[in-house]
């Protein structure tokens, strides 16, 4: 019963954020900055991460591999799906869940307790639009930039790491990336992404915006817009990947 | 002029506001006092309608504000000025982008123009060399005179301030009294003051509105609340030794 409340108060939270902004010039400011703090200050975490898990899938398939008959390009082969169709899009998703997720609650939650959004309010400035929509379309815009980076990232890792450690030659693994490649695993992913970068914005919003009492429940809100979060980009990864995939 | 009849309020079951009639008098500073927990601040923020109330009404000049539409709400609020307990001053913001942020959302004034009205206000509230100052490194007596900045930046008719004098020094929290009484009587606002604090009521009460268990207990002003024979007043007045001192010395004057 919670969770259809929750879902319900949700609902009518986006009905509020996804109004019309009243200033568009201040909104514009606010998209920019919003674009450094949810897009940019995230490149590092996630080509750090992309590299080395790119590495990890190309070693682990190798690993794997220990039939004669499995042809030599199927671990370049291998490590372009897993990072195209799940690493990037899903997995980046969910630390990107855990580190914009956590600060947008924490940050809203904050505004909350020290009556900062009442003061919007209170000029009469439709707060939940204001303060939301611009993470909303910063993330929309920039995650796909960032999952493309991801993407570029993985390979490149696999591929150094793989070479590196004498598991696969340069000319297999090119041969295996660009084997029986179906460019539609690129617009799935984009779908995902778009669908993730909504969903890790509106929902920590959602959690920080509602936050109340002193600063431990700012806390909660963030753990809550976390595991809320992840839980989302679980379900909708299932949900999209029914429908466009089968 | 404000006006709030037949007020109630309550929150899960908890009724915090009961049935309270008062009004508030444009020109003059109108204290809401009581012990914490009485109601206070549920009654202002039912006021600015930042809480629906359950029953009653909320005149703002005659007009009945409770049923007001978000569209219409905003444009009311857009005459409000409001000072919050804690300052809620924008963390990103300088002092100066702070007291401007009213103007760059509701005003067609240009950048240079709304620097300037902002200057204006940060200088009306006696603050120098602050302008590009973040609020975390102001003092909280400053903070809250840079929320009052902001409050006034936009010429509003109706100034309501929660506990202004929460955390400040006496010396401090005189001179914020003083502000809220001059920008009173120089533009002509209604302003209602939450506060508990025995000074302000006896500097700047020109209308005092005691709320004691969420009912409106007592109404007077500051000349005549050292007069009273309600013992609910009574034990919230002079709760300190200061003002039982006071009230020896007002007898035996008599």
């Amino acid at each position: 019963m919670k969770l259809f409340s929750e879902i319900g108060k949700y609902a009518q939270f986006m009905t509020h954020v996804l109004a019309k902004p009243q200033k568009w010039r201040v909104s514009g400011r606010q998209i920019l900055q919003e674009l450094q703090d949810i897009g940019v200050d995230s490149v590092g975490i996630v080509s750090l991460l992309s590299v080395f898990m790119g590495a990890v899938i190309t070693l682990q398939t190798a690993a794997n591999i220990d039939s004669p008959l499995i042809p030599a390009y199927t671990i370049g082969f291998t490590t372009r799906e897993s990072i195209l169709l799940e690493f990037s899009p899903t997995i980046i998703a969910l630390i990107l869940a855990g580190k914009v997720g956590s600060s947008i609650a924490s940050q809203l939650g904050t505004m909350r307790i020290t009556e900062q959004i009442d003061a919007l309010a209170m000029m009469g400035v439709k707060s939940a639009s204001f303060l939301v929509l611009p993470k909303i379309i910063a993330a929309v815009f920039f995650f796909p930039f960032l999952i493309t980076l991801s993407m570029t990232l993985g390979i490149f890792g696999g591929w150094l790491f793989g070479t590196i450690a004498g598991v696969v030659t340069t000319v297999d693994y090119i041969d295996g990336l660009r084997f029986a490649f179906d460019p539609f695993s690129y617009t799935y992913a984009m779908i995902k992404t778009l669908a993730f970068a909504f969903l890790i914005t509106s929902i920590s919003s959602y959690h920080g915006f509602y936050a109340k009492g002193s600063a431990l429940e700012v806390s909660r809100a963030a753990t809550n817009a976390v595991v809320s979060s992840s839980i989302a980009i679980l379900v909708s990864n299932y949900l999209i990947t029914q429908i466009l995939l089968l | 002029m404000i006006e709030v009849k037949n007020l109630n309020k309550s929150f899960d079951g908890n009724q915090i506001i009961t049935d309270i009639n008062a009004s508030f008098e444009r020109g003059k500073v109108n204290l809401i006092i009581g012990r914490s927990g009485s109601g206070k601040t549920v009654l202002v923020k039912c006021i600015v309608g930042l809480h629906n109330v359950d029953s009653g009404e909320v005149l703002f000049d005659n007009t009945d504000v409770t049923k007001y539409k978000t569209r219409e709400q905003n444009d009311l609020r857009k005459k409000i000025g409001m000072l919050f307990q804690g300052g809620a001053l924008f963390d990103s913001m300088t002092v100066e982008q702070n007291v401007m942020f009213p103007m760059r959302m509701f005003s067609e004034l240009s950048f240079n123009d709304m620097r300037d009205r902002a200057n204006e206000c940060i200088q009306r509230v006696n603050l120098v060399n602050s302008n590009h100052l973040y609020p975390s490194e102001t003092s909280g007596g400053m903070q809250k005179r840079i929320a009052i900045a902001r409050a006034i930046s936009m010429n509003p008719e109706y100034l309501f301030c929660d506990e202004p004098n929460s955390g400040l020094d006496p010396q401090t929290a005189i001179v914020i009294d003083e502000l809220i009484q001059e920008l009173t009587y120089e533009f002509n606002t209604t302003t209602i003051v939450v506060t508990h604090d025995m000074n302000s009521v006896l500097e700047i009460g020109d209308n005092i509105l005691f709320i004691h268990e969420g009912k409106a207990h007592w109404k007077g002003n500051k000349e005549t609340i050292l007069q009273s024979d309600d013992p609910q007043l009574n034990d919230f007045v002079y709760a300190s030794e200061f003002m039982r001192m006071v009230r020896k010395n007002l007898r035996q004057a008599r």
